[in-house]
């Protein structure tokens, strides 16, 4: 499977998981009420009897699943993002994760591009509220080629397992033969000035992020973070390392994300300046997807002021190192 | 499976079994210094019939993919719960001192990660339990498993709002394999439930969401035998209709200063208490107390010092 024109990335997910229900009886999927926003009715159609709509009721849901994974099924929990890790919080935190259960939780409609349907079904917190909960994985494909494989690596690694899909249409990046593998961050640009490491949709203003930057001379480094937990701690501190200046971007709140997760390795390790870019502590709107990036700060534009932020930052740094 | 539907039940060995659970939940909960003895106490019954009698499942076929699966979804009450796991052979009877303790498998509320083999589920926060079981269920179905599930929730658990989730999804998806017991003792920690959030008519609700119930009094063993057992299902072994069981208990039974108390949900007695109680449960024909081994704890405390 290859996508090579822009996608939404749960179309990478939905054909995966019916390749997935070819090669493995264990497979089995279950929504509520959702099957067709996620993908989940190719899964449907092809293997009815391995398919359970649940209704409208995701906390019943997540807890089925767990019961379906003790029983030695391999689940996978369709709904969105806001529902799954929100709604459905506590069943996800005692049912699947606090019982290692091999869960695989699958949502589309994370961050902030859901069309016009605003802040109650723009998830910009599920990537935090699935980061505390201790065993869990979380995987966020940057295009639809890598939602694909993220489905398939998804299904084979042991334990419960959070994906996020975006819904809207995006850019292709990734091709069949790039390599994926949950926990290893992929380096898309290489540079050792400064670092972009990005997920999901915003890979892609990372990339034309660092042209528009490397044209001003500045070499910098792209790195696709697409597992977030466990994170890639090798590569984030090669970055602090060589690059000496890092920026997050993420669909999802600068507090408890990717900018986060990696804010914590670089304090810890090896302090350079970080910048966050991503939604600063409040809630979404209705509106375009365009719209709604431009006004809450997520646009290549607003990237490029981050990294000549963070740059300043590197700068000032080493002038005073330098006077000490 | 025949073998076990067709053994006569003794009666008394199961009146026997639950009294020895009584006994362990006294002493378990006084020897650590906390835990939940009214609904424990109360389903001693249940415990001892699921374990001596109802459930398909021995020590020694864990992994039988036919095996019967319970599913405690009121994990509080689960002193009864390791209690009868260890009665049946499931745990040595010397670790039941270890309940509540740092390091034991045996934690306040079942956890699967402590007995993966054991604890189907964790439970603790009420309500999600039982979608689990339904989950082992629809896959059991999925499978062709001769396994049945058994899932036991307490009244007051039931006004979370994932049970009724839980049963829709259980009529839905025609679990006939599933028995859902629910100890109704009619209390909860703020009070009776009847005034807390009235659950009642519980019967009526289970038939016109597309279940068959039966209620019948928690501490009788035989007529709550043959609620449980498999062979009295109106719609027989394989028929599509999950069974509920309301079982009429009396919360803190056998110790008649905590029966129908609500204080002793999460009460632990003390130790004049913990004898009192012992006294009035009696010994247990058949049974023994399990044995306290110089307690873990006290190195605990030498070390820390």
């Amino acid at each position: 499977m290859i996508f090579e024109k822009p996608t939404p990335i749960r179309d990478g997910f939905g054909k995966a998981l019916v390749e997935l229900g070819e090669k493995n009886s264990r497979v089995v999927a279950l929504t509520a009420d959702l099957s067709e926003a996620i993908r989940v009715h190719w899964f449907a159609e092809k293997f009815p009897h391995r398919f359970f709509q649940m209704g409208i009721a995701e906390s019943d849901m997540m807890g089925t699943a767990a019961g379906l994974a003790m029983a030695g099924k391999i689940p996978f929990v369709t709904t969105f993002a806001a529902f799954a890790t929100s709604l459905a919080n506590t069943p996800v935190r005692v049912s699947v994760a606090y019982n290692q259960a091999n869960v695989k939780i699958a949502t589309s409609h994370g961050g902030v591009c859901v069309g016009g349907d605003g802040a109650t079904h723009q998830s910009i917190e599920d990537i935090a509220l699935m980061r505390v909960l201790p065993g869990m994985t979380i995987v966020v494909p940057c295009d639809a080629n890598e939602a694909y494989k993220a489905t398939l690596a998804v299904a084979e690694y042991p334990g419960p397992v959070y994906l996020r899909l975006g819904r809207i249409a995006t850019p292709i990046f990734t091709k069949a033969n790039t390599p994926f593998r949950i926990g290893k961050a992929q380096i898309l640009a290489q540079g050792d000035e400064l670092a972009i490491i990005a997920c999901g949709a915003m890979v892609g203003f990372a990339l034309e992020a660092a042209q528009v930057l490397q044209k001003k001379g500045v070499s910098v480094r792209v790195i696709n973070m697409h597992t977030v937990k466990p994170l890639d701690r090798t590569a984030v501190l090669k970055a602090a390392q060589e690059c000496g200046a890092i920026v997050t971007m993420e669909e999802h709140s600068i507090i408890g994300g990717l900018g986060s997760a990696v804010a914590e390795v670089v304090s810890e390790k090896y302090p350079v300046p970080v910048e966050r870019v991503g939604i600063r502590d409040v809630f979404g709107e209705s509106g375009e997807p365009h719209e709604i990036l431009e006004k809450y700060g997520l646009t290549t534009k607003d990237l490029v002021v981050s990294c000549k932020r963070a740059l300043e930052r590197k700068e000032s740094m080493v002038k005073y190192k330098s006077r000490v | 499976m025949e073998a076990v539907e067709a053994r006569e039940l003794d009666i008394q060995h199961i009146k026997d079994m639950a009294t020895q659970i009584r006994r362990d939940v006294i002493r378990m909960i006084v020897g650590v210094g906390s835990g939940h003895p009214g609904g424990a106490l109360g389903a001693a019954e249940i415990f001892a019939l699921l374990y001596g009698g109802v459930l398909r499942v021995r020590p020694a076929n864990l992994k039988d993919p036919h095996r019967d699966r319970f599913v405690l979804s009121n994990g509080h009450i689960c002193a009864a719960y390791y209690s009868a796991l260890s009665l049946a052979g499931f745990l040595p009877r010397e670790e039941l001192q270890t309940f509540r303790r740092l390091n034991s498998r045996l934690q306040g509320h079942p956890a699967r990660v402590k007995l993966p083999d054991l604890v189907e589920t964790s439970s603790g926060p009420l309500g999600q339990g039982f979608s689990v079981a339904n989950g082992i269920a629809l896959a059991l179905k999925l499978d062709g498993s001769r396994g049945r599930v058994y899932c036991l929730v307490g009244d007051g658990e039931m006004q979370e709002g994932q049970v009724w989730e839980a049963i829709m999804t259980a009529s839905h998806h025609r679990l006939g394999n599933l028995t859902l017991i629910v100890s109704y003792n009619g209390l909860q920690i703020d009070g009776e439930v009847q005034k807390v959030k009235n659950l009642m008519p519980l019967k009526a609700k289970f038939e016109s969401f597309g279940w068959e119930c039966v209620e019948t009094d928690g501490h009788d063993v035989a007529s709550l035998y043959r609620a449980l057992a498999p062979y009295a299902r109106k719609n027989g072994v394989n028929g599509e209709k999950p069974r509920a069981v309301i079982a009429h208990t009396v919360m803190g039974k056998g110790v008649p200063f905590m029966e129908n108390k609500a204080v002793w949900h999460g009460s632990c007695p003390t130790s004049a208490q913990a004898e009192e109680a012992l006294l009035t449960i009696g010994k247990a024909k058949g049974f023994e107390d399990y044995p306290v081994l110089p307690s873990p704890a006290s190195t605990t405390k030498k070390r820390r010092r």
